[in-house]
């Protein structure tokens, strides 16, 4: 299991380059906080359990990511800015092939 | 003026154990919160989901853990200013502090501890032109007072529990109800769903899926709103007096964060060496709220901080009293209700 990199670009428009470990069960919302790419409290607000929309994100790459749960795909019919490309970052857990992942935070509703 | 021992803003799990705390130390409590219901997240947001992290519970669904702090504080007479949010504080020649909230209620209280959580629960608005316009003249996003909305025509928007659970009420009370939802699947408690789809069978919810409203109309009061319907996105022009928008809710700091208290990352800086205590003394911030160093935001560490917080004020409130802390399984707990809780006194009996 080694590190993968992800690329982030923030609610500003700046872009993070930065390790993701895929041994520790972590998600992308978890290394959004890890790294800080966003202010406590406006970033995984639920804690990870897809009922609140606040970790939306557009995936920019072509990666094949783990289908949308049913919880995931109800959370997004009920969020704002929501695009084609919007996933919800707490349910996409960082593994190996998600190597080079380039996501962008939703703004902040 | 409401007066008390401790006010305590936020209703969450910590604002709540917070009156057990204090209640053994007989000081009254009395809390301020935003939302309508006491329990902060665990009630708002995922009653339904379990936690398992609650030193003693094995497993506890976030609703049944409020309504067990609910039980255990009642001999304490909490009093609750609910669907109110803090707006302002002021300190008072005498070291007290008084509380208004955005309705004007005042509260006054030697202590103030803030147990806020994330913040207060602001409605999270779908982006529709002119929507301002219409908020308290037809739109509202919390339901406070489900009276106003009788006999007369409602539209519902969203697709959870609370926007299930008000359409099957309100199809009692309202002269008609539409639910409009931008799925046809609902991500609600599967008996909420079949109670709506039920009452849709019965003609008393008229539900519009998988449709989003998309204009509002009105002079001054809103009047109608156009939704529109897939797959061929058909309009539908909906004639009402009420629409209310359920898409839940986001925390936001708020006022809090312009009481001169030291902020850092969203959250209120706190001594963790004694007592919780913010950069104002007097005013001390508890729970989710709150950051130190190694701060972790769970409710178990809340519930430590509650303890060691109502200590803390019992030597600010009474400097000169001698106190030490006492088991609960020793000196029993007596209510302010007159109560008392107690040990079983162990039956000597001598053998013959």
């Amino acid at each position: 299991m080694s590190d993968i990199t992800i690329k982030i670009k923030d609610r500003e428009g700046e872009i993070h380059e930065v390790q993701a470990p895929t041994d520790m069960a972590m998600n992308l919302m978890e290394i959004v906080r890890s790294y800080e790419l966003a202010p406590e409290g406006t970033v995984g607000v639920c804690g990870g359990m897809a009922m609140c929309a606040s970790c939306q994100c557009y995936v920019v790459s072509d990666h094949e990511l783990p289908e949308m749960s049913y919880d995931e795909d109800l959370m997004l019919a009920e969020a704002f800015n929501v695009k084609d490309s919007s996933r919800l970052g707490c349910q996409i857990q960082m593994t190996e092939d998600l190597d080079g992942l380039e996501v962008e935070l939703a703004p902040e509703v | 003026m409401i007066k008390t021992d401790i006010l305590i803003i936020g209703a969450g799990p910590t604002g709540l154990f917070t009156v057990f705390e204090a209640g053994l130390l007989k000081l009254k409590c009395h809390l301020i919160d935003a939302l309508p219901q006491p329990g902060g997240q665990c009630s708002e947001i995922y009653p339904k989901k379990p936690i398992y992290d609650i030193p003693g519970f094995p497993e506890v669904l976030a609703g049944d853990l409020v309504d067990n702090l609910m039980k255990q504080i009642e001999v304490f007479e909490p009093g609750f200013t609910l669907g109110e949010r803090a707006e302002t504080i002021e300190k008072q020649d005498d070291d007290t502090f008084i509380v208004t909230t955005n309705k004007g209620t005042k509260h006054q209280a030697p202590v103030v501890a803030i147990a806020g959580g994330l913040g207060s629960f602001e409605p999270r608005k779908p982006q529709l032109e002119n929507i301002t316009d219409f908020e308290d003249k037809g739109i509202e996003y919390i339901i406070r007072d489900p009276e106003i909305y009788r006999n007369k025509k409602v539209a519902i928007a969203g697709g959870g529990d609370s926007a299930l659970d008000w359409s099957i009420y309100l199809a009692d009370v309202a002269d008609e109800v539409t639910l409009i939802h931008r799925r046809n699947e609902f991500r609600g408690a599967l008996d909420s769903v079949e109670k709506v789809e039920e009452l849709k069978k019965l003609g008393k919810i008229n539900l519009i899926t998988p449709a989003e409203v998309t204009s509002l109309q009105g002079n001054g009061q809103l009047e109608a709103i156009t939704v529109k319907q897939k797959p061929d996105d058909k309009e539908i022009e909906l004639e009402l007096d009420h629409f209310i928008p359920l898409f839940g809710l986001s925390p936001k700091l708020g006022p809090i964060a312009n009481w001169g208290l030291e902020i850092e990352k969203n959250a209120i800086k706190v001594d963790n060496t004694l007592d919780y205590q913010t950069n104002i003394p007097g005013i001390y911030a508890i729970g989710d709220v709150n950051t130190y160093p190694g701060k972790l935001k769970l409710i178990l560490c809340g519930f430590h901080e509650a303890t060691l917080m109502c200590q803390s004020a019992y030597k600010r409130i009474f400097p000169d009293k001698k106190y030490v802390m006492k088991y609960t399984t020793v000196s029993g707990v007596d209510g302010f209700d007159g109560s008392r809780k107690e040990a079983e006194k162990a039956v000597v009996k001598s053998i013959k």
